[in-house]
């Protein structure tokens, strides 16, 4: 190991410096060797599976509060699920900070609207959120659904308006996201198979 | 014997004899570097655990991220493409943070009364209340790893999840770790899992492999597997026979009966700087080379 | 899952995560466990230190997987199918195949139709001006029995196995090493570690995800793996089978689902233009026997069709209006997320939903689809966080420069909430469905994913019911029988995929003994019906929501055998079966081929183990019933009959972009002759003489996706996008670490950090040195991540010919220091 001077000096003052304070009296009486206060005592914990890949860990999420009526839970720690066959309590790098996501600053808070040509998002309320949605898709539906093809069997498609679905959303928000929309008889589905 | 008694049996700076009566078993975390993929799950789950953040910096060319231990990241993937055969590329990927010496430098360098705390099961804790920042600390560590916060001024690394540890936990990194590369258990226990698995590595064309504890710091609390035991240089850099700097040393052996109250007001004084003041950049720039 | 379904019946992993530990060999090939599949991936250090299993990575990086690897061996992108079919002919040519259980579990001695041919690198039928095959030609000969011939002494010329040697004689070690780059050595080094598991008691294992999937002849190289795992005898083994690790959390569960163009739930399928009739319909579907004696497992279509329909429609879907067949959509073309964007580029689409979705980053050429979201009348984003789609008419400068001004699209965002913060269940790579619970409330007016669907759907159905319009039937008649009609819980949703009896079900031993009384769940896919009287969501679930409770939140973990099938965790698809085809783990008389797996046996009466066995229980060897259940021959297919795109037997062809300009097997058909590429994009492809080195994307350990991109931990860990690329070629164009370098292809470019490294060397290949460049894709313009460029900027529009899964594994760059 190379030593400067300086590193020297330090090393010579902190030495001396260390049993000399101890004789002027400051050695305390108790170095108080207190850990960190072990934070997830009394925390609430629920079960949950890593939302990323498909190996579909086990989670155990901390939140504040014990889910009382009036209690807002709010998650501040995730670890791993040891019970679980597959992760036995481990995660990943994406698993392990799983809590900046939760918590992310870009999570969307409100419904919000950008108008033709304009630069920015205006807050709306779900209310309109929901009017216009359903709005837009029925004029679409209605001027462009096809009932019989040029053959002039019954086709009753929908094909000018797209529809992706979430891979990473649950079974039961695809379930009723399909039988949602499918009886508008839309065929431009997809979802994250492919990528 | 639990392993979560945090007994102490060393203070930094402190005259006053440390109790003996209970002896825990001494624990240990055990990285075996041939079960490493470098995914830093161990990195993530240590600074979400211990509500810490590094900065969001920059790739430098290397996948290393953050670039170095820091006052946030007390643990960092040192990534190492090796050729130990001519042709046979290897990607040695090690877990780089406190080594929680049996014989810890930084303890024994530091000034400041109860800033650095041995327990008896081994773990080496630093408790930043008593920090003075002075750095002496980082000289003295044999394997260069404290790091002087930019925050508060104050040192940091790896306390071995010691607030996990009392209440029967293994540390984050240890239970993130998705392939079984870090386990922990009493330092025996370790041992034994680690000549398990240099059994497998010599079945496997490393007639090299071994642990990691290095004699030259009265053994670690965290060792390693190494392929290439051999040649712990390969694994960026891991010293072969790590020491205390002699100068930690000479001090504490050829100094003491010179100490003297007129020494001692001297120091006393740069304590209180210290403590007002806070550490000089100069210092710190020696201690990042 | 394009290439498993014809091969084995089923598109999903054949066993699950933890079985990996019971492999003696695992192969990596096609992609990076150790990166994309940590905690998975566990399982292959857990077989290597308690198994002594060998493990090879075939890739061409040397990735974090193959840091752990005893074998790594290179391969240039895009040439899979070229080493796989070099084994198969390894271990036809040095008789290294199982072979009992070729011939009694594999169509190996099966006899194919006399008009099948390959010549010159085209199979019989193929229509050069449509880029299609007619795939009559391409199926067994039938007997006058109505069965398909067969010879089980392999004499005809024509059999399945003389086929495929005569197919693979040509793809020798030379011709191998030739067109992947792989030393020769290597490549025998690994035949004939493969070869060792030919005996019943060894297993190999394959892991593979989108280094398979993303090329344009993607299910084929599948195939190709699948084929090599017949030959062994390792599919429905423990320790064994092909293994597709799948992107997202629950990419598997909304496939099942069936929420792409064509499918219903269940794997069931919408109709085409043509199939006005509904029992013609339902017949196509009800495959026919192949061979005498077998299960043939679809022969049920119809039972699921109906109680799908009944769960929609209830009432309203009686025998009399064909369950309400004309309130489902019929079908005059596949309309993917590749002919999406094509269509919004012709001004064909009007409105578009992203759900959890971020196409603008995930499909290719990035500059083609902000040119289709422009034209778009609306854009629909429901996300809990702020994708770059959603803003994707937001200028930020070099990353996204598009003049907002001139964007006409409105934007509608609606702020949903993330795993944490509901109720429900996700089917991971294994096919398990697993419960999980509601730790929170999403942050500000955040809403639950399934009440926005309630939400938009009721109004709809409100404006219908008010105005009339277009067809409103199928949408006012929906049955919508939720407490909250506009929040749905997941408990009521997945009890009614599970399904339920409608009247009262009796025993059809014994018609006095009711089994289930109307109302009450069904047990299982067994009970469903084709009279109406059973209604269920998506038959394949089915047995996951039962009397007995929600079958997906068990939690025992106990694993009595060892073998970590823990049959009591959650529910696995289908009938709690946790590993697939397990029938093929027993050889014919039932007794499992190797003794210290038994995984299921026959005891004398019935079938049983320690797996749910995948089989008639009741079937006795004697019988003759094999394994592959879903097969209409009960066998797995080293033939695939007419079920693939461009070929029964996968061929090497190159990548669309390829980095030789040739393919050395036949020069005249370069590439897949069967895939779709739509004119302007076909323009856009670059050659050589710009672009000369392989590009490929990938994932990385620290990052998913797009999403990590906005969470802090993963952000310091992998902050700045950068691109990879061998010492050598650094060397050749003056670039050292953590140069600037600019990146392009044919379709864009992109900047970012170098990572110089030794683990991407230059290959041989055809007589030319070829250079990877290795193009990470997580960065984007938004997020707290530092700015970068969406990689797909550069990647090429075409897809599988069969899946229609982009071509993200290779293509042509450029690179150069800025």
């Amino acid at each position: 190991m190379q030593v400067t001077r300086r590193q020297f000096f330090k090393v010579c003052a902190g030495a001396l410096g260390s049993s000399s304070l101890a004789m002027l009296g400051f050695s305390p009486n108790e170095a108080l060797a207190e850990v960190r206060e072990f934070k997830l005592a009394r925390s609430t914990e629920t079960r949950n599976t890593c939302p990323y890949c498909s190996v579909s860990c086990g989670l155990l999420m901390y939140s504040y509060g014990d889910k009382a009526k009036n209690a807002e839970a709010s998650i501040y720690h995730i670890e791993g699920d040891p019970d679980h066959p597959v992760n036995r309590g481990t995660l990943c790098p994406k698993g392990a900070g799983l809590l900046d996501f939760v918590h992310s600053p870009n999570r969307l808070e409100y419904p919000e609207y950008r108008a033709p040509g304009s630069k920015e998002w205006k807050r709306i309320s779900w209310d309109e959120a929901f009017t216009k949605v359903a709005r837009l898709m029925k004029d679409d539906r209605d001027k462009n659904f096809i009932a019989k093809n040029a053959e002039g069997a019954t086709v009753n498609r929908w094909v000018t308006t797209g529809f992706l679905a979430a891979s990473a959303s649950s079974n039961e928000t695809g379930y009723i996201t399909h039988k949602a929309l499918r009886p508008t008889g839309i065929l431009a589905f997809d979802n994250q198979a492919r990528v | 014997m639990p392993l979560q008694s945090l007994d102490i049996t060393r203070r930094s700076a402190t005259t006053t004899a440390s109790p003996h009566q209970r002896q825990t078993a001494e624990v240990a975390k055990l990285i075996d570097v041939s079960k490493c993929i470098g995914c830093k799950a161990c990195q993530v789950a240590c600074m979400e655990w211990n509500d810490v953040r590094d900065e969001i910096g920059s790739n430098a060319g290397v996948l290393d991220n953050p670039p170095d231990l820091s006052g946030a990241s007390w643990t960092v993937m040192r990534y190492s493409e090796v050729e130990p055969e001519p042709g046979k590329l290897e990607w040695l990927i090690r877990k780089d943070g406190c080594m929680h010496c049996t014989d810890p430098g930084c303890l024994k360098a530091c000034p400041a009364p109860g800033a650095i705390i041995q327990y008896s099961n081994g773990i080496v804790d630093f408790h930043e209340e008593n920090c003075i920042g002075c750095g002496y600390c980082i000289t003295g560590c044999p394997f260069n790893i404290p790091r002087i916060s930019k925050k508060d001024g104050k040192v940091y690394k790896c306390t071995l999840c010691s607030d996990r540890i009392a209440v029967g936990l293994e540390p984050a990194c240890i239970k993130a770790c998705p392939t079984g590369s870090l386990v922990f258990g009493t330092k025996e226990d370790m041992k034994q899992h680690a000549a398990d698995r240099i059994v497998d590595l010599n079945r496997r064309g490393y007639p090299n492999a071994g642990l990691y504890d290095p004699p030259g710091v009265g053994g670690t609390h965290v060792m390693y597997v190494l392929q290439h035991a051999d040649r712990p240089n390969l694994y960026h850099g891991l010293p072969k026979d790590p020491a205390i700097s002699p100068m930690v040393a000479l001090w504490k052996g050829v100094t003491k009966p010179l100490m003297s109250l007129g020494i001692g007001l001297a120091v006393l004084a740069g304590f209180f700087h210290y403590v007002k003041a806070g550490p000089n950049e100069v210092e710190e720039e020696e201690t990042e080379k | 899952m394009a290439s498993l379904a014809p091969t084995f019946g089923r598109g999903a992993m054949t066993n699950h995560w933890v079985d990996i530990k019971n492999a003696n060999v695992i192969v990596v090939m096609g992609g990076n466990a150790a990166e994309a599949h940590p905690c998975g991936f566990k399982w292959v250090t857990e077989a290597k230190a308690h198994n002594q299993a060998k493990f090879i990575v075939i890739d061409p990086r040397f990735t974090r997987s193959a840091a752990l690897a005893d074998i790594y061996v290179p391969i240039r992108t895009g040439t899979d199918i070229a080493f796989l079919g070099g084994v198969i002919n390894y271990l036809l040519s040095h008789d290294k195949i199982q072979h009992e259980y070729v011939k009694a579990y594999t169509n190996a001695a099966l006899i194919v139709n006399e008009g099948y041919k390959f010549e010159d690198g085209l199979f019989s039928g193929y229509d050069a001006p449509t880029h299609k095959y007619d795939r009559s030609s391409w199926v067994y000969e039938m007997g006058t029995d109505g069965y398909a011939k067969i010879d089980e002494t392999f004499q005809h010329p024509r059999c399945v196995l003389n086929l495929l040697k005569q197919h693979y004689a040509r793809y020798t070690p030379e011709v191998v090493a030739n067109i992947t780059g792989t030393p020769k050595e290597q490549f025998l080094q690994v035949c004939e570690i493969l070869a060792t598991t030919a005996v019943p008691t060894l297993t190999t294992t394959f892991m593979y995800a989108l280094g398979w999937t993303q090329h344009s002849v993607g299910s084929q190289m599948i195939r190709a793996a699948a084929m090599v795992q017949l030959l062994l005898g390792n599919v429905g083994m423990p320790g064994g089978g092909i293994n597709a690790l799948r992107g997202h959390s629950n990419i598997q569960g909304l496939t099942d689902l069936g929420l792409l163009s064509n499918l219903l739930p269940g794997y069931l399928t919408l109709a085409a233009d043509k199939e006005t009739d509904y029992q013609a319909y339902l017949d196509k579907r009800t495959s026919k026997p192949l061979r005498p004696n077998q299960f043939n497992y679809w022969s049920n279509y119809p039972k699921f069709h109906v109680s799908l329909m009944k769960a929609w429609w209830g009432d309203k879907a009686t025998k009399e209006n064909n369950w309400c067949y004309d309130y489902l959509p019929k079908m005059d073309m596949g309309y993917d997320i590749l002919r999406h964007f094509e269509l919004m580029n012709q001004g064909k689409m009007n409105g578009y939903f992203c759900q959890g979705f971020n196409p603008l980053a995930s499909i290719p050429n990035k500059q083609k689809l902000i040119a289709g979201l422009s034209k778009l009348k609306f854009l629909v984003v429901i996300d809990p966080l702020a994708t770059d789609t959603s803003c994707f008419w937001e200028n930020h400068g070099e990353y996204n420069d598009v003049d907002s001004a001139k964007i006409m699209t409105e934007v509608i965002r609606l702020p949903s909430s993330c795993f944490a913060e509901e109720n429900g269940s996700l089917t991971n790579s294994g096919r398990w469905l697993q419960w999980h619970w509601k730790g929170q409330e999403p942050p500000g007016e955040a809403m639950d994913d399934a009440a926005i669907i309630a939400n938009i759907f009721l109004r709809l159905r409100e404006l219908y019911r008010k105005e009339g319009g277009a067809f409103p039937d199928p949408i006012l008649n929906l049955t919508w029988p939720y407490k909250i009609p506009d929040a749905p819980s997941a408990e009521e949703l997945a009890m009614e995929y599970n399904g339920k009896a409608l009247a009262d079900l009796t025993d059809p031993k014994d018609p006095t003994k009711v089994i289930l009384k109307a109302g009450q769940q069904v047990d299982g896919y067994g009970q469903l019906k084709d009279d109406g009287t059973t209604a269920s969501g998506c038959w394949l679930f089915s047995g996951s929501f039962t009397e007995k409770g929600n079958m997906m939140a068990r939690r025992d973990n106990s694993d009595p055998s060892g073998l970590g099938n823990t049959l009591n965790w959650a529910f696995a698809w289908p009938a709690n079966r946790r590993i697939l085809y397990n029938r093929a783990s027993a050889d014919p008389t039932g007794k499992p081929w190797d003794p210290n797996r038994r995984l299921v046996w026959w005891d004398g009466t019935k079938w049983t183990g320690v797996d749910v066995p995948d089989f008639k229980a009741d079937s006795a060897p004697s019988e003759g019933m094999s394994p592959f259940i879903m097969q209409a021959e009960g066998l797995g297919r080293l033939f695939a009959l007419d079920n693939m795109a461009e070929g029964p037997f996968p061929e090497h062809y190159e990548p669309f972009e390829t980095p030789i300009g040739t393919n050395p097997l036949h020069p005249k058909v370069v590439s897949n002759p069967a895939a779709r590429v739509f004119k302007g994009d076909f323009e856009q492809f670059g050659k050589t003489d710009k672009f000369p080195y392989a590009g490929t994307t990938y994932r990385l350990t620290e990052h998913f996706h797009y999403w990590t991109k906005h969470a802090r931990l993963a952000a310091i860990t992998q902050p700045e996008q950068f691109v990879e690329i061998g010492e050598e070629l650094a060397k050749e164009k003056g670039i050292k670490a953590g140069d600037m370098v600019k990146v392009s292809s044919n379709r864009g470019q992109i900047k970012a950090k170098a990572v110089v490294t030794k683990r991407i060397k230059p290959l041989q290949v055809d007589g030319k040195t070829i250079h990877h460049v290795g193009v990470p894709i997580h960065w984007g313009f938004k997020g707290i991540a530092k700015p970068g460029y969406l990689a797909n900027t550069l990647t090429p529009v075409v897809g599988d010919a069969n899946s229609q899964t982009p071509e993200f594994k290779s293509f042509l760059v450029n690179v150069e220091k800025v």
